[in-house]
């Protein structure tokens, strides 16, 4: 059984259609890149397997479950988390809020349990604090964990913004061109990161980029989409001499 | 009811309806452009009418002087509210541009208690608007006649500004995509303004107009039909000049037509344009017209 | 560091709460009514502030229906602590409703009851009203606040319409009020330290990023406005108790503005902000009314000006917003830390406790 399907999903907006026919299967721990040049659809399809979209056409299945017509934050309780191609970090709170603020969505207590701060709330509390603790330890993130996290430098934003998203506990993790704005070394970090997070953290990664270094160092498998339609599937191998991609987006030069 | 009743009744509501709709489209017009509901812009009624008043009765102004005069007076106030209250926090966040346009407006309803006292003045009619015209059992005034006609060549004004000029197309261009139109060289600051100055207008127009209609004028005369017209414009789609039109239209008719056929519920003639306002947020926020503005992620 | 100082921060909360405790007994005894009267409306308006900056300062959500809670907390609670007689005298016209007539509570019944029925009525207006953006949320709120103004005025056997209600058991003891302004924001803050209180203002920083974290955006939407409209019923009935006479129009907009005005003011996510600044608003409101009515400086004198206050508070909204938007504490609550850290270290400031605002809380 995979972990995401999705079956000739389409979006179409008014009468433009953002994407069409996309079929994807994810398996488990897999790390999959999805390219294509800007406007292509690639984040409408994030935001469709999200929920914030819903499809005009074809079913998303997530781990047996149709998500098809869900909203956000259902499916985010099912194990989906994403990180956004604007970084969208909570500007009022410090890292450590941002990172908490996501594992509220796990809480039971009740939000008058909360005010008369009773047992079940406090315990509660007390071990998601030290879950944060823990992740933030883990992405190297606790020198800042009482920084405002708008203060920090761009590098540790993506940093934290992904950290955020693993504080949910996904099994699926999407990422919105995480190596935007980055210099080469620190796109090389962020792939060695990237690796890591999907070795300790056993999630699947779905990775949409335009840095091709990254793309084709850390993706096992890669599917391209240009104008909403799938132009090729396959290794980062098989891609980077594939006709079609070449002509479309990468170029001539595509060992970029 | 009679039919010459009926007439009476809806020549009301079509007079009221053309208020609505001029008063309206200022609103819809800020709102395109700047996303602000304006709370002020129902305060210049108020502006135009006292404007108009003080031209007649201080000065001894005839009307055709006054009242133009008085047009004049309302537009720039819109315009100067515009650069003092809303330009300097246009990238601030929407909630404090709302608590500043609600400031205007208590600051110039409570100036005017200060300056002209709470107390409501007669305002002037011209002969040539309160003719009373007969017509078998009722009586209707000239001004019914007068307040559609001018709103149709307002409006027929309004159009051609809007569609076959240069600026025009400038503010339509602005209401749809504010950061690219300044990419592409509109003066944004030129443009709002402008828009200002013809949404002021309409609501000067219409201000005289109401008084006229409804002789007593008074500091907070602005407040409720500028509630109505706001409902309005998003009853029929706000952003929408033929939508604030058609809303405008659709109120002020249906509220006459309240009255008309359910007197006994008069009392709750104000509030019925607060529940309109829900069913439409409810059921088809986009209102009448409905353009559907999808936020990008 | 702001740790080893808990024991610390505990002992001067215990001080500060005693110091206002004498304070308020200090007050009850030496001022007179009209000064008393002052101050307890001033706790009434930092339970309203409190209320209000829950939806719109900590959520972001922009409600301009306060004053219609307000009304229902202040006629509930009327209705139910009124003996029947005072209320027999009321309901000339048209007598009251069968229940109600024969229903006498304590107060200490009636306060709570007029904030839950608030809430509930929040709850109802919640579901379409909440799915609306911004602006249409503010003007939509301010709807269902005209239209429960209107049923008020109209619902002759159960309100006593426009006549209004006269003979509310009146309190004016400063330790009622404070008291429950204490409490008031003692659970306001629990609620804003908490996870729950972070849900909120993670909507309210960015609505799309807490639904993608998993936050129920309509379940906190409607938490934040039924806690608003549970303070504003409290607020609402204090006030009756206060003046002891309420009608519909004591209710408008009017009164929405005043209590937005504070809570701008003092901060639109401070909790400090809002204590601060209602009590500066109650007291000004005051003590502008010199300013509306005739002055005697002796040699001269100013004639009144009605209106003249208003001018001068939306004028003073209106500075604010332009050149002060984060009011009097922006975002940032008052915090041991930062005295104990003056004294300390005497001239050198060093580092505020938590380098951002409430960087852990209590919850």
């Amino acid at each position: 059984m995979a972990l995401l399907e999705t079956d000739k999903i389409a979006m179409r907006f008014g009468g433009l259609v953002a994407v069409s026919n996309f079929t994807l299967a994810l398996e488990d721990k897999e790390i999959v890149g999805l390219i294509g040049p800007n406007g292509a659809g690639k984040t409408t399809i994030f935001n469709m397997i999200t929920g914030v979209y819903t499809p005009s056409e074809g079913q998303i299945l997530f781990c047996n479950v149709d998500i098809t017509n869900k909203k956000p934050d259902y499916i985010t309780k099912l194990g989906i988390a994403r990180t956004f191609q604007n970084i969208r970090l909570f500007s009022s709170m410090s890292v450590f809020e941002n990172i908490l603020v996501a594992k509220h969505t796990r809480l039971h207590a009740s939000p008058l349990s909360a005010v008369l701060n009773l047992p079940k709330y406090s315990s509660e509390m007390k071990k998601y604090k030290a879950e944060c603790l823990e992740l933030l330890e883990a992405v190297g993130l606790s020198d800042l964990t009482y920084e405002k996290a708008t203060a920090l430098p761009y590098g540790k934003q993506r940093r934290l913004e992904i950290a955020r998203a693993l504080a949910t506990n996904p099994k699926l993790l999407l990422l919105d061109e995480p190596a935007a704005g980055m210099n080469p070394n620190e796109a090389h970090d962020l792939m060695n990161f990237i690796r890591q997070v999907r070795d300790n953290f056993n999630v699947t990664i779905l990775l949409i980029e335009h840095h091709m270094k990254v793309v084709m160092g850390i993706c096992e498998h890669i599917v391209v989409v240009d104008h909403g339609v799938t132009i090729a599937r396959g290794t980062p191998a098989e891609i980077q001499t594939d006709k079609r991609v070449i002509e479309a987006y990468l170029g001539v030069d595509a060992h970029a | 009811m009679t039919f010459d009743i009926f007439l009476q009744h809806l020549s009301n509501g079509i007079s009221l309806g053309s208020l609505y709709a001029l008063i309206a489209i200022g609103y819809t017009m800020v709102y395109g452009i700047l996303r602000l509901i304006n709370f002020a812009h129902g305060d210049l009624i108020m502006v135009a009418a006292y404007s108009a008043f003080y031209g007649v009765i201080l000065f001894r102004m005839p009307w055709w002087l006054a009242f133009p005069l008085a047009i004049i007076i309302t537009t720039l106030t819109g315009v100067t509210i515009e650069k003092v209250a809303y330009k300097p926090i246009r990238s601030s966040p929407r909630i404090s541009i709302l608590i500043s346009a609600i400031a205007v407006s208590f600051f110039l309803e409570n100036l005017a208690i200060v300056v002209f006292s709470g107390r409501p003045k007669a305002f002037p009619q011209p002969e040539i608007f309160s003719k009373m015209i007969e017509f078998g059992e009722v009586y209707i005034m000239s001004l019914s006649f007068f307040i559609p006609v001018v709103t149709i060549v307002v409006l027929a004004a309004l159009n051609y500004l809007v569609n076959k000029t240069t600026t025009g197309i400038a503010m339509r261009a602005v209401a749809r995509d504010y950061e690219t139109s300044s990419l592409m060289g509109v003066e944004i600051n030129r443009i709002v303004s402008y828009t200002f100055a013809l949404g002021s207008a309409l609501a000067a127009v219409g201000g005289i107009m109401w008084s006229m209609k409804f002789p007593q004028i008074q500091p907070l005369m602005g407040i409720f039909p500028g509630l109505k017209c706001f409902i309005a414009a998003v009853v029929g789609g706000i952003g929408s000049i033929t939508g604030a039109t058609i809303g405008g239209f659709f109120l002020g008719i249906m509220e006459i037509m309240l009255v008309a056929f359910l007197p006994e519920l008069t009392g709750y003639r104000d509030a019925f344009a607060f529940v309109l306002l829900i069913l439409i947020l409810i059921f088809r926020p986009t209102g009448i017209i409905g353009e559907k503005l999808t936020e990008k992620v | 560091m702001a740790e080893n100082n808990s024991n610390l921060k505990f002992f001067l909360t215990v001080g500060a709460l005693l110091l206002a405790g004498a304070a308020v007994f200090t007050a009850q005894n030496i001022f007179d009514d009209y000064k008393i009267r002052i101050l307890n409306l001033a706790a009434v308006y930092v339970i309203l502030g409190l209320g209000l900056n829950v939806i719109n300062g900590f959520t972001g959500l922009f409600s301009l229906g306060h004053a219609g809670f307000m009304m229902i907390g202040a006629y509930t609670a009327a209705l139910l602590s009124m003996p029947p007689a005072a209320k027999a005298m009321n309901f000339y016209m048209k007598p009251l409703i069968a229940p109600l007539t024969d229903v006498h509570l304590p107060i200490g019944l009636a306060l709570p009851a007029a904030g839950l029925v608030a809430a509930f009525f929040g709850l109802l207006i919640a579901a379409p009203v909440l799915r609306l953006k911004g602006d249409y949320l503010a003007i939509a709120s301010l709807g269902f606040a005209e239209i429960m103004r209107v049923l008020f005025t109209m619902a002759q056997s159960i309100t006593n319409g426009a006549l209004g209600l006269k003979g509310i058991p009146s309190i004016n003891s400063m330790y009622f009020y404070w008291t429950t302004a204490l409490v008031t924001l003692i659970l306001v803050k629990q609620l804003v330290n908490s996870s729950y209180g972070r849900a909120l203002k993670a909507i309210r920083d960015d609505e799309i990023a807490a639904e993608a974290m998993g936050i129920n955006l309509f379940y906190h939407k409607v938490l934040s406005f039924s806690t608003g409209a549970f303070f504003a019923g409290i607020g609402g009935a204090l006030l009756g108790f206060l003046v002891t006479t309420i009608d519909p129009n004591m209710f408008t907009f009017l009164q929405t503005f005043n209590i937005l005005m504070i809570i701008v003011l003092g901060g639109l996510g401070s909790l400090t902000g809002t204590v601060i600044s209602a009590i500066i608003v109650a007291v000004m409101m005051e003590v502008l009314r010199i300013v509306d009515a005739p002055i005697n400086l002796g040699f001269i004198s100013l004639p009144g000006v009605a209106g003249m206050r208003m001018v001068i508070f939306s004028l003073l909204l209106l500075l604010v917003i332009l050149f002060y938007q984060h009011g009097i504490m922006g975002t940032r609550e008052f915090n041991w830390n930062w005295i104990i850290n003056k004294i300390k270290h005497n001239g050198d400031i060093g580092k505020k406790g938590g380098k951002s605002h409430g960087a852990v809380g209590n919850g």
